[in-house]
């Protein structure tokens, strides 16, 4: 190309030269703007040591470009006027003399007083309440469309049902596997550890049945989902949100909590308690691989013994347990995803929120199941 | 020396996937003045706009920027030429975890500036250039306007005083007063500060008002390029369509109509 020669901004130079009868004057050349004194700030120094001494003469006739920022840094080193004899462009001295009328005004940022403090407090103390009656109404609208869906069962949402299935659970398959069969292992070995000083090793099996499939697995597969799917169900009802779409569900007269939070809550509710047995089984599987390694108590022996360790009735109380944590968890996502306002700092911030109080709510529950069913199933 | 191009595009070529955007476009811009790029909705231009910007890179041909080749420069001349360039996205993104203040003050934070005082001198007259007040500088961007928000983000934008400005439809969203206070903000700017402008608009008051080159993208190609008066005497169906439809017909009118009052006012006075 034939214009390729560059013109990007190069270097800013002062040089002192000194004239007959011991007078000295400042010459500036180059291109002063502020991405070149940024990058030197030698620069900056030496122009306001420079400006310290009245007498010295200033010449910038040979300035190539002068910015703003730049024309009030020598302004301001100044002291605020322009030097006398000063030798400049007329543009560049257009802007020196700019900021002669400018000031700052004097607003500074709003501090924190007294009444500002109790107004926060007050308004942090109303949002709770607030937020604890725009839960219960969520539950409430979703008892009625419930009770509308089962006068008019044509309009259950199977297509978006079946989605949120996919997504928060067959989707979530390979992490809860992996998560379980590795806590299986830790757990097996650590109580190997243990149970072998006893000379208790074949009560591993009742450790890890009873562990697993009443506590663990319902409380591993319900942590995973409340961060995976519930973070993620909390985000698409917040873009919806700054995307307009909720407004546009709205002025089409379709339900929020018809279209977007039943299905998610049906979902879940499904989901989680087939993902619970699936971690149970695979911390199960880990459990059992580990206690042949460290016990030597066969796999034959394993599966033998469990349902005895075991009784089923563990088994429905963490498919019961599950199925409220998927019932919290999406109720929970779908709470803080409508209080998202359209921009980014409170998409950020109710999403940790939800994942925060799902996660809470979720042991909150498993402690209300361990005491109400505290001698239900037990071998 | 040639006179400087502050943009120049060889043989740009663009696609996603099969679809062809962009097909040997070429284009020299000078320092200074202020290109409009139109042309049908999805037809490319803030593809081009994006390209240019450096966001997205053309399959084939060779950007320059300020004489820069994109292609070839070095990460910290690319750094360098990056605070040379000013872009105004369509809906401002201006950072909204940050006030009006902290959002004009980014860039010279970023660039090393640490002189609290110094940054509010050039935050305020920033502020002031682009006609809002000291007060709204405590505002988030959740609370303004659509209108305030292009000025705070053309303000954001100016700080550092750039050699080319990208504007990506900046009027768009904006009503009748708001969108010619912007036309008039700018040509003030541009007057002051001599950048040169690119940017992309269907709006054709601002073509009318504003620009001193346009540009019409149609059928993957550059089919013209000129001042107004050259585009408009193009053949090229698309522009014919575009620039003599009667709505664009109405607003060239008001110009020739306009045109003879003011300069039967200059011979009379």
């Amino acid at each position: 190309m034939n214009q390729a020669d560059t013109h990007l901004k190069t270097q800013a130079i002062l040089n002192t030269v000194a004239h007959e009868g011991g007078n000295f004057s400042v010459l500036l050349s180059g291109d002063w703007v502020l991405s070149n004194l940024t990058s030197d700030s030698d620069l900056q120094k030496r122009i306001k040591q420079a400006a310290e001494d009245k007498k010295l003469h200033w010449d910038l006739r040979s300035v190539n470009g002068l910015d703003s920022a730049t024309a009030l840094l020598l302004w301001q080193a100044w002291g605020q006027s322009v030097p006398a004899g000063l030798e400049i462009k007329p543009e560049h001295l257009r802007l020196i003399n700019k900021w002669q009328n400018q000031t700052v005004p004097n607003l500074d940022e709003p501090s924190f007083s007294f009444l500002q403090t109790a107004t926060y407090l007050s308004n942090a103390i109303s949002d709770v309440f607030e937020q604890v009656l725009n839960f219960i109404a969520l539950l409430g609208q979703l008892l009625l469309d419930g009770g509308h869906l089962l006068r008019h069962p044509g309009g259950i949402p199977w297509s978006e049902i079946s989605i949120t299935i996919y997504d928060a659970g067959v989707r979530a398959l390979g992490i809860t596997a992996l998560v379980g069969f590795l806590i299986g292992i830790v757990l097996s070995y650590l109580s190997a550890l243990q149970l072998k000083l006893f000379g208790a090793e074949i009560y591993i099996i009742d450790i890890l049945g009873l562990s697993v499939i009443r506590e663990l697995g319902p409380l591993l597969a319900a942590i995973l989902v409340a961060g995976r799917s519930g973070s993620a169900m909390t985000a698409q009802i917040g873009i919806m949100r700054v995307t307009e779409e909720l407004d546009a569900l709205s002025a089409m007269g379709i339900s929020h909590s018809l279209r977007l939070v039943l299905p998610k809550v049906i979902a879940l509710t499904v989901s989680l308690p087939l993902l619970s047995v699936w971690t149970s089984a695979t911390a199960l599987i880990g459990g059992m691989l580990s206690a042949q390694n460290t016990l030597d108590i066969s796999y034959q022996q394993f599966l033998l013994k469990l349902p005895d360790a075991a009784p089923l009735l563990n088994v429905f109380i963490g498919l019961g347990k599950s199925a409220v944590f998927g019932l919290m968890i999406a109720l929970i996502a779908c709470h803080f995803g409508f209080r998202i306002k359209p921009n980014t700092e409170s998409l950020g911030n109710e999403t940790t929120n939800s994942v925060v109080a799902a996660i809470t709510v979720v042991i909150m529950v498993d402690a209300v199941f361990a005491i109400l069913f505290m001698d239900v199933g037990m071998p | 020396m040639n006179q400087p191009h502050a943009i120049q595009l060889e043989h740009i070529w663009t696609s996603f996937g099969d679809k062809v955007v962009h097909k040997d476009i070429n284009l020299a811009l000078p320092k200074g003045e202020i290109l409009g790029l139109v042309g049908a909705s999805g037809c490319g231009k803030t593809v081009l706009l994006r390209e240019i910007i450096g966001l997205q890179i053309p399959n084939k041909g060779e950007i320059f920027v300020m004489g820069e080749s994109l292609k070839t420069i070095s990460s910290s001349h690319g750094k360098r030429l990056r605070h040379h360039c000013g872009v105004l996205f369509q809906k401002g993104a201006l950072f909204s975890v940050l006030n009006v203040f902290e959002n004009i003050a980014f860039p010279l934070r970023e660039l090393g500036v640490d002189d609290e005082e110094f940054i509010k001198y050039l935050v305020f007259m920033n502020l002031e250039n682009v006609g809002l007040s000291a007060k709204d500088a405590w505002l988030k961007p959740a609370d303004l306007s659509g209108g305030m928000t292009k000025r705070v983000a053309l303000a954001r934008t100016l700080i550092l005083e750039p050699s080319l400005l990208l504007l990506d439809e900046p009027t768009s969203g904006l009503d009748p007063i708001s969108s010619q206070d912007f036309v008039d903000l700018l040509s003030g700017l541009h007057r002051d500060l001599n950048f040169t402008v690119i940017l992309v608009t269907h709006d054709l008051d601002i073509l009318r008002d504003l620009c001193t080159k346009v540009a019409v993208l149609a059928d993957q190609q550059l089919v013209a390029f000129g001042t107004l008066a050259t585009v408009l005497a193009c053949q090229h169906p698309f522009v014919q369509r575009y620039f003599h439809n009667q709505r664009a017909q109405r607003v060239f009118n008001y110009q020739a109509q306009a045109q003879p009052k003011t300069q039967q006012g200059q011979l009379s006075g």
